[in-house]
């Protein structure tokens, strides 16, 4: 995963709440098995659209959209999707809880920021829409001088600042796991299961 | 008898404390996962990223492995190619790596989330991950289950373990006793109206009262399923006689002297007296009627005699909005009564809805009578040992009879990504989960309701009060 410690570049705004993963990128591209190149299928339905907002936005790397973005499917297709089509960051009220996950673990930051400090930024971007996203100092800024910080739990921001592999670093705790194995009995072995 | 005046403590929190391997300090806790289910769309990636580093399955006596997102349901060979390979893909995975499959043809295929029940490896007070958001279904038996993505199926894989920052508690109660002829999908999908699709972020539901204690466990089973369209992590309803009833003899339960002292450790995961949720909700479902979603997404949903809503009514700019994008989409028209709004396919299946018990319900409501002209029917049931349990009590027959087609099991029109899609603008009464723009096929309408609804829209054609079909 790449290293994503600071992000510049122009917002995509998609103003709609519950952005559910099903628009973000439709079953029939779940069928691959490469994890790479979904994002010529990002939004597939809407893009059909010529009034679609995204349109409106080309080369952005910062997307911007309304709360609960990510619900639904846990596909993390559409967090691979997302970022495949260019995007590093999500700004929004809220996310889905899976998404969320699955945004870090693609190296797309999900930043929360109250409605309140996104229509801020969404005024700055309006006169110049260009925003820095520092994932290392934890705040948004604009050319116009706007600055916002934002929360990210300690372990998430060292996984997209540094672009870590989780398994790797659960890996280093082996012997946690090995400790809990050793006093936990399983109920079933699932390879045992008749035919 | 459970309770602790010491510490009480939440079923989901004794589920959780017994299983961090280690707290986090500055880090989420590791939190051991006793159950890992697999199905061949969202682990191809998961095992590439495990060969590519070298690393085996640390647990492959719990992960077990399913087809059924891609299967087709009707008879002969696969004909899409990208299905075929994604299902080849995980056949020579499960080799290679010497996970347990349930492959098409084995019998014992079927959603991955109806199998797991079935073959009695969901039991109470475990983890359960599956790379699937309606992994929360198995919360049904007192289990802490959730759905994750692929990058944490390979997490799961190589170390039987997740990273989890450790979610908040909600109950939902469901206060009062179900009217006759209602079900586990009325009450969900009135809960899901009550919360709206994002009330349950960042929590695991614990779903008690009356009501869900006199659910079967193909009804509660229901009710968890769609936690996650409510936005919750996880849902979950503490086990009891009906939980150990349905489990006993199940070929994962434990036997014998094992299944006596399973007993004593499931009976006391509960919530005990004075333990306090982070949040509570309550659901009165005393004059709870048949529920019917409009709109494209669950929480969007009418009681069966309501009339189309009009976004006029909305103060909320932001829902105004959402309303009428959503009756664009379904062309609908505000104040039309649901019951006049007509059908063109009924859809029975899906992990929500496509046990033995739906089944029956279905059936009961259809037997001798003919699905309406020009309606197409199908229904999939969710596993083939249903299929073949709704075979033996000749449900299939009462089915087809009526003109349902009676297919093989799999995830189908739930969210089409076998042959089973709707058109452009056809509509759909639906038992499944998902109503989003699109979810069964580009530019379908999708109704969810309860098995006895959809049966009820198929012989009539339009949405209708089961309870006053004659």
């Amino acid at each position: 995963m790449r290293p994503l410690p600071s992000v510049t570049g122009s917002v995509a705004v998609l103003d709609r709440a519950d952005v559910d993963t099903d628009q973000i990128i439709p079953k029939q591209f779940l069928k691959r098995i490469e994890r790479t190149g979904y994002g010529e299928f990002l939004f597939f339905d809407w893009m059909k659209d010529p009034d679609f907002e995204l349109h409106r936005y080309p080369g952005a790397s910062i997307l911007v959209s309304g709360p609960n973005f990510g619900c639904g499917s846990s596909r993390e297709h559409a967090a691979w999707a997302l970022e495949d089509f260019g995007f590093d960051v999500v700004i929004a009220p809220s996310f889905g809880d899976i998404f969320r996950t699955n945004a870090v673990n693609t190296g797309l930051a999900p930043i929360a920021l109250p409605a309140e400090q996104i229509a801020q930024l969404r005024e700055a971007v309006d006169a110049v829409n260009e925003l820095t996203v520092d994932l290392e100092r934890l705040e948004i800024t604009s050319t116009s001088g706007l600055r916002i910080p934002f929360e990210l739990d300690a372990h998430t921001q060292e996984t997209l600042v540094h672009g870590l592999d989780d398994i790797a670093r659960t890996l280093m705790r082996e012997a946690e796991i090995d400790a809990y194995e050793a006093t936990h009995t399983a109920r079933f072995d699932t390879r045992a299961l008749p035919a | 008898m459970s309770s602790s005046a010491a510490n009480p403590r939440t079923l989901f929190r004794k589920v959780w404390d017994a299983h961090v391997v280690a707290e986090g300090r500055d880090a989420p806790s590791l939190l051991y996962v006793d159950l890992h289910l697999v199905h061949e769309v969202t682990s191809p990636q998961a095992f590439d990223a495990l060969r590519a580093a070298g690393r085996p399955v640390r647990r492959p006596d719990l992960t077990v492995a399913t087809m059924d997102h891609n299967v087709p349901t009707l008879d002969g060979p696969i004909t899409d190619p990208l299905a075929r390979d994604q299902l080849e893909a995980l056949r020579r995975n499960c080799d290679e790596f010497g996970v347990r499959l349930f492959g098409t043809g084995s019998g014992r295929e079927g959603i991955v989330h109806v199998i797991g029940p079935e073959l009695g490896l969901t039991q109470p007070g475990l983890t359960i991950v599956c790379g699937d958001s309606h992994t929360s279904t198995h919360g049904a038996f007192g289990a802490l289950a959730f759905g994750i993505g692929t990058s944490e199926v390979g997490h799961v894989l190589a170390t039987q373990t997740l990273p989890q920052v450790r979610p908040q508690t909600m109950e939902v109660r469901f206060e009062g006793d179900l009217p006759f002829g209602l079900t586990a999908k009325d009450m969900v999908l009135a809960a899901i109206g009550q919360l709206g699709v994002s009330g349950g972020r960042g929590h695991v539901v614990e779903y008690t009262g009356a009501a869900v204690r006199a659910l079967s466990m193909e009804g509660r089973m229901t009710v968890c399923n769609m936690s996650i369209e409510a936005g919750a992590r996880a849902g979950m309803v503490a086990a009891d006689d009906t939980t150990f009833a349905y489990l006993e003899g199940r070929p994962g339960a434990p036997q014998g002297a094992e299944w006596e002292q399973a007993l004593d450790e499931w009976r006391a995961l509960r919530t005990d007296d004075g333990a306090s949720y982070d949040d509570s909700v309550v659901v009165d479902v005393t004059t709870l009627k048949p529920q019917v979603t409009w709109g494209t997404n669950p929480g969007m949903v009418l009681p069966v005699d309501g009339v189309v809503p009009d976004p006029g009514d909305y103060d909320d700019p932001e829902q105004r909005e959402a309303v009428e994008r959503a009756l664009r989409y379904m062309d609908l028209a505000p104040g039309t009564p649901l019951v006049d709004v007509r059908i063109d396919k009924v859809f029975i299946g899906s992990c929500t809805n496509a046990r033995i018990e739906d089944l029956r319900t279905a059936a009961s409501v259809v037997a001798g009578k003919r699905v309406a002209a020009g309606v197409q029917a199908i229904v999939v049931p969710g596993s083939a040992r249903v299929k073949h349990q709704a075979e033996e009590e000749g449900l299939h027959e009462v089915f087809e009879s009526a003109g349902f087609e009676w297919r093989r099991a799999g995830c189908s029109m739930c969210l089409g990504m076998n042959p089973d899609i709707l058109q452009p603008g056809e509509r759909c009464a639906s038992t499944s989960n998902r109503n989003f723009e699109g979810r069964q096929g580009a530019g379908g309408r999708t109704h969810l309701l309860s098995p006895a609804m959809a049966a009820a829209a198929a012989l009539t054609g339009h949405f209708t009060d089961v309870r006053e079909l004659g």
